[in-house]
């Protein structure tokens, strides 16, 4: 059965209709890729997972479980962490309280494991646990950011373009990263505009254009096809990153 | 000397006053870019709630600190609940709407505050009651300081620790500073800002009400525009310190007072206010943002 149930999600940004009618479904373990350009409707599918957007119609059911009007904060208590795009890490607390906050929804004697499991996956955060998250570089934000999303013992974890303004090769350890969380049996749904790198990790991908989704398949069939590598590959670029980013 | 010593305890005393008041302000604001123009009014009718507690149930034979204390009890129930339902009526449903909808709401809700308690109180000046508590006042090289005084002192300095130890080493507190950074990345946390703000209304006005009640208390009086009195006040010790600042609004009501005291004490009395006011628009012209505000600039 699938984790991440959407059918026909419809969603209005102001006048916009910024997704018109979106259907996927994630199955537990699994790494789901979401690929489009800006403004393709990416961060809004998110937002509206997580519940920071309400949906105009269309339903998410999450573990069998109809999440479509719960507030962000109950989202969160049934298991979907996000780390949003743009990172949004709290600048003026420090690191271990970004990722105190993480487990916010946690009971109080569990935190210490969670802490200790996020330090070992990014030791630079252990390193700068009492500094200002806002003094962080953007590669250690972006830890952060993720670490703090995994403080909440997600079983399915949302990350809005984890390489965003990052350099190539802090992009690569991220991911490697990622590679890590998802072996430890989170199921993943990521969204991102490196679609060589997103598909290169997941299992599957859906491409969004305007709010639409215009094709979908194994993420090895979709690195492959011809459609992709015009449209999000640059072709023959090697380095992993898209001409659109 | 003894004029100094004198006026740094007037001054503090006010001074507490006003930082208690103004940590309203700066909470409100912090989380929801809000200021709660209904704040003194809030404050000033926990002092008339007080009142009335302390004139009926005066001649009960219970002793003097007994009463004051239950007094204040109920004062800071009362407002708190008045503080929340403010919100819940005034303020949540013009959250999404434009920012001037929600400052005319604000001025609206002060104005029927303060025209509730000139309805239920009156027009008049009303008068504390004396005798309440220890008549003691020390003298020490010229400086006489009475016991109200120490006693607003210490409280101000006592609540003023345990919101700060609340508001840096708790969960909730952690999670009320997120959310006066950035609201929808705290909903990704798990929590529920709407709570977050139902506390701040809560904690707010319960300063608050402590604050107008000691006003109330240090001056033996209280009347219905009050509010916008001291609210001012409490609101520009906001500012000065950096609103939406927590340690901001203490230092900011303490230094108030302090400017005020000194002003009345060495120059005079009628020329504490202008001079008071001097010294602030000098500060802010070299810190537009407040002594320990930074956050504010790139806010608004």
């Amino acid at each position: 059965m699938s984790l991440l149930d959407i059918a026909d999600l419809r969603v209005n940004y102001g006048q916009i209709e910024a997704l018109k009618g979106i259907s996927l479904t994630v199955s537990k373990r699994e790494i789901i890729a979401i690929l489009g350009a800006n403004g393709a409707g990416k961060t809004t599918l998110m937002r509206t997972i997580s519940g920071l957007l309400l949906p105009r119609s269309g339903t998410i059911h999450f573990d069998g479980v109809g999440i479509t009007k719960l507030g962000a904060d109950r989202i969160v208590r049934r298991g979907i962490a996000q780390s949003p795009e743009g990172r949004r890490v709290f600048g003026t607390l420090t690191v271990l309280e970004n990722l105190r906050l993480g487990g916010f929804t946690r009971p109080h004697g569990e935190i210490a494991g969670s802490l200790d499991f996020v330090m070992s996956m990014f030791p630079r955060l252990a390193e700068r646990r009492g500094q200002f998250a806002g003094t962080l570089s953007g590669g250690e934000q972006q830890m952060l950011a993720i670490g703090r999303a995994l403080m909440a013992k997600p079983r399915l974890l949302l990350l809005d373009e984890p390489s965003l303004g990052l350099a190539p090769i802090i992009v690569q350890a991220i991911f490697r990263s990622l590679r890590q969380i998802a072996r430890t049996g989170v199921t993943v749904l990521l969204v991102e505009q490196n679609a060589r790198m997103a598909l290169k990790l997941a299992d599957r991908g859906y491409v969004l254009e305007v709010g639409r989704i215009v094709l979908t398949g194994e993420a090895d069939t979709l690195l492959g096809s011809s459609e992709i590598q015009t449209a999000y590959l640059g072709g023959e670029r090697s380095d992993g990153a898209s001409l659109l980013s | 000397m003894g004029t100094f010593i004198q006026q740094v305890f007037n001054g503090l005393t006010v001074g507490g006053i006003y930082a208690l008041i103004a940590l309203g302000y700066t909470m409100v604001y912090g989380v929801m870019r809000l200021i709660n123009f209904a704040h003194g009014d809030l404050c000033i009718l926990g002092a008339f709630i007080g009142l009335t507690m302390l004139t009926s149930t005066a001649g009960s034979g219970h002793p003097g600190p007994a009463l004051l204390l239950l007094a204040f009890v109920v004062a800071i129930v009362l407002v708190a609940a008045a503080g929340v339902v403010l919100e819940l009526v005034a303020y949540r449903p013009l959250r999404k709407a434009d920012r001037l909808a929600a400052v005319i709401s604000a001025l609206g809700a002060s104005l029927l505050i303060e025209n509730g308690i000139m309805l239920i109180w009156g027009p008049e000046v009303a008068v504390f009651p004396s005798g309440l508590l220890p008549r003691i006042t020390w003298h020490a090289a010229g400086a006489s300081i009475s016991f109200v005084q120490v006693m607003i002192i210490v409280a101000s300095i006592f609540l003023m620790a345990a919101l700060y130890l609340f508001v840096n080493h708790t969960r909730f507190g952690t999670a009320i500073r997120a959310a006066a950074i950035d609201q929808d990345a705290a909903r990704l946390m798990g929590i529920n800002v709407n709570r977050v703000i139902a506390i701040v209304f809560v904690i707010g006005p319960t300063l608050g009400a402590v604050g107008g009640l000691f006003i109330g208390i240090y001056y033996r009086e209280a009347y219905f525009t009050m509010g916008w009195t001291y609210g001012l006040y409490a609101f520009i010790a906001a500012i000065l310190g950096g609103i939406g600042n927590i340690p901001g609004a203490m230092l900011g009501g303490v230094l108030l007072g302090l400017f005020n005291a000194f002003a009345a004490g060495y120059v005079s009395s009628s020329w504490q206010n202008a001079i008071t006011f001097a010294l602030l628009i000098a500060i802010l012209l070299v810190r537009p943002t407040g002594l320990l505000g930074e956050r504010v600039a790139e806010k608004v």
